[in-house]
């Protein structure tokens, strides 16, 4: 069968971010960027599942900046057949992102789209929902175990409480959690490897998807920030100031 | 303008998170309307119709909706939503997976996570693991808004009692379903309503050690919280993870024991009122944002803490 994955370029998630002094969004230049986690953890699970035989091909879809082409490259070092960019300089909101990723999904007919279950700049965690709505498809949200059994297939999702089971008709929208798998790291000669593979750059002109604005950020503004209390010696003292200082035990 | 809550239960308890998605209704309207979806759950109906600020309950009882599948149950809001200008829920695992499906049904985008409404467009939410805050507006018809639970107060018991009116429409779920369920179970209070909470990561080495968390936090009568370190060094469960990819809290206290304090963890718990970290690396990010610091050996000084509260 056939797998897509979904990808997006992120700040990586080891940068302290910088708030923009103007409040209109967070410095992005000469930042480093990365592959947003979640998503090479979907990556990494369609990789393995053409390991176990389950897939026959992998294609893996990024939306935004000529610069997203990056990650594309690393997904395909991973273990991706060939790569989608669609091409926008357009800020896309998660509800554009599920039309783009529907027309794709009319052209390749995947029987499996895998996504990351949040991006942890925007932090929405939206994009498969509202796929698998438009698409009418059944979804894994917030997967730690997936297994493909016969035209189904079992998802395990962390929700809170513990776990749940479901299964699910295919095609099947699923969404990442972290404890899903360990994501490998590409090796040199399938970074060389990946540049001959395949780069398709479609518009979402193309794809015959208007981008539409349904929100409109009107400032991002730095978090109240919160002052270092003090160090404390002893145990004693803590019991202490929780007691009478804090009161909160 | 009218505001439709969707509640989650277990068919018998009403999740708390409800109560203060309520809450955050009551900010943009001064009544709600609240749509209970399950199997058996005319219990849940009843306490529900006596919250304050309720003056509608409406209540789809029928067995296709027993495990309240995002597949049949979006299409089921998506049936009643013309009536409503905003349609909320708690930011729970529950809510993040139906409410994108019910926004993308509809056409209109979604507010996750919101900590403030500002006005019935306009709300304030996380980004970048709380790094930062944006100010956003929605321009749609319908505002499909989930809410941050420890950003609000849980809405309270009224004197009166809502009317209950029964959906009688079935959809049925064709495209998944339910297997099973593992739910731990625990007699302390729930992580993300907890007023004490007390966490333990990769600093206490083992399962073992982790029981020392678990020790303090019933002699405080708090819930256990841990890092994503502890959980995926098997310590504790995955349900009990605080941070960008686990649960936010925000509880009176947060003891962080053995826990560096990364940027993912501290987006899960930093709106704590008071912060106390226990850890042997005085460099550890989680001194900056602690109110009490104590460094040193946790194997000697939280059962000393442990033994103090006696």
């Amino acid at each position: 069968m056939k797998v897509l994955v979904a990808i997006k370029r992120v700040i990586d998630p080891y940068v302290k971010i910088r708030v923009k002094s103007d409040g209109s969004g967070v410095e992005t230049n000469n930042v480093k960027m990365a592959m947003n986690p979640f998503c090479e953890i979907a990556v990494e699970e369609a990789v393995r599942l053409k390991e176990a035989g389950y897939a026959d091909e992998i294609i893996v879809l990024s939306a935004g900046e000529t610069s997203c082409q990056e990650q594309l490259r690393t997904a395909l070092a991973l273990g991706a057949d060939r790569a989608i960019h669609i091409d926008t300089e357009s800020h896309l909101e998660p509800l554009t992102v599920a039309k783009l990723l529907r027309a794709v999904m009319k052209q390749e007919q995947p029987s499996l789209v895998l996504l990351g279950k949040q991006s942890i700049d925007s932090d929405n965690n939206q994009v498969a929902q509202m796929l698998a709505a438009l698409t009418q498809c059944s979804q894994g949200t917030f997967a730690s175990m997936l297994s493909i059994e016969g035209d189904g297939v079992t998802v395990t999702r962390e929700v809170d409480g513990g776990l749940e089971t479901l299964k699910l008709t295919l095609p099947a929208i699923i969404s990442t959690d972290l404890r899903l798998n360990e994501p490998r790291y590409a090796s040199l000669p399938n970074i060389m490897k990946a540049k001959k593979k395949s780069m398709q750059v479609i518009t979402p002109d193309e794809l015959g998807v208007g981008i539409s604005h349904h929100q409109q950020i009107l400032a991002i503004t730095p978090p109240p920030q919160r002052q270092a209390g003090m160090r404390i010696g002893s145990v004693a003292e803590l019991v202490d100031k929780l007691k009478n200082e804090a009161k909160v035990i | 303008m009218a505001t439709l809550i969707i509640a989650e239960h277990n068919n018998q308890v009403v999740a708390q998170d409800t109560l203060k998605a309520i809450q955050a209704g009551l900010s943009i309207d001064s009544t709600v309307t609240v749509l209970i979806v399950g199997k058996n759950c005319r219990f849940v109906a009843d306490e529900l119709s006596q919250v304050k600020g309720v003056d509608n309950v409406l209540l789809a009882d029928e067995p296709v909706y027993e495990y309240q599948l995002a597949e049949n149950v979006a299409e089921l809001i998506v049936e009643i939503a013309a009536h409503y200008s905003h349609i909320l829920a708690a930011a729970t695992t529950f809510g993040k997976n139906l409410m994108p499906r019910v926004a993308a049904l509809l056409d209109v985008g979604q507010l996750s996570d919101v900590i403030e409404i500002q006005s019935p467009d306009t709300v304030i939410r996380p980004i970048y693991a709380g790094n930062a805050l944006a100010q956003v507006k929605s321009e749609d018809s319908i505002k499909v808004i989930t809410i941050r639970s420890a950003a609000f107060d849980a809405a309270q018991a009224g004197d009166s009692q809502a009317e209950i009116l029964e959906l009688n429409k079935v959809i049925p779920s064709d495209l998944s379903e339910f297997v099973s369920r593992q739910t731990p179970e625990s007699e302390r209070p729930e992580l993300a309503a907890a007023r004490v909470v007390v966490s333990g990561g990769r600093g206490l080495g083992s399962k073992e050690g982790f029981a020392m968390v678990e020790t303090l936090a019933d002699k405080l009568g708090g819930a256990i919280g841990a890092s994503r370190a502890a959980v995926d060094a098997g310590f504790v469960s995955n349900d009990l993870q605080v941070g960008q990819t686990g649960k936010i809290v925000a509880p009176e206290l947060y003891i962080a024991i053995g826990i560096s304090g990364a940027i993912q963890h501290l987006a899960g718990m930093k709106d704590s009122k008071v912060i106390v970290a226990i850890n042997s690396d005085p460099d550890a990010p989680i001194f900056q944002i602690a109110d009490y610091g104590l460094v040193g050996d946790l194997f000697e000084l939280v059962p000393e803490l442990i033994k103090s509260l006696d």
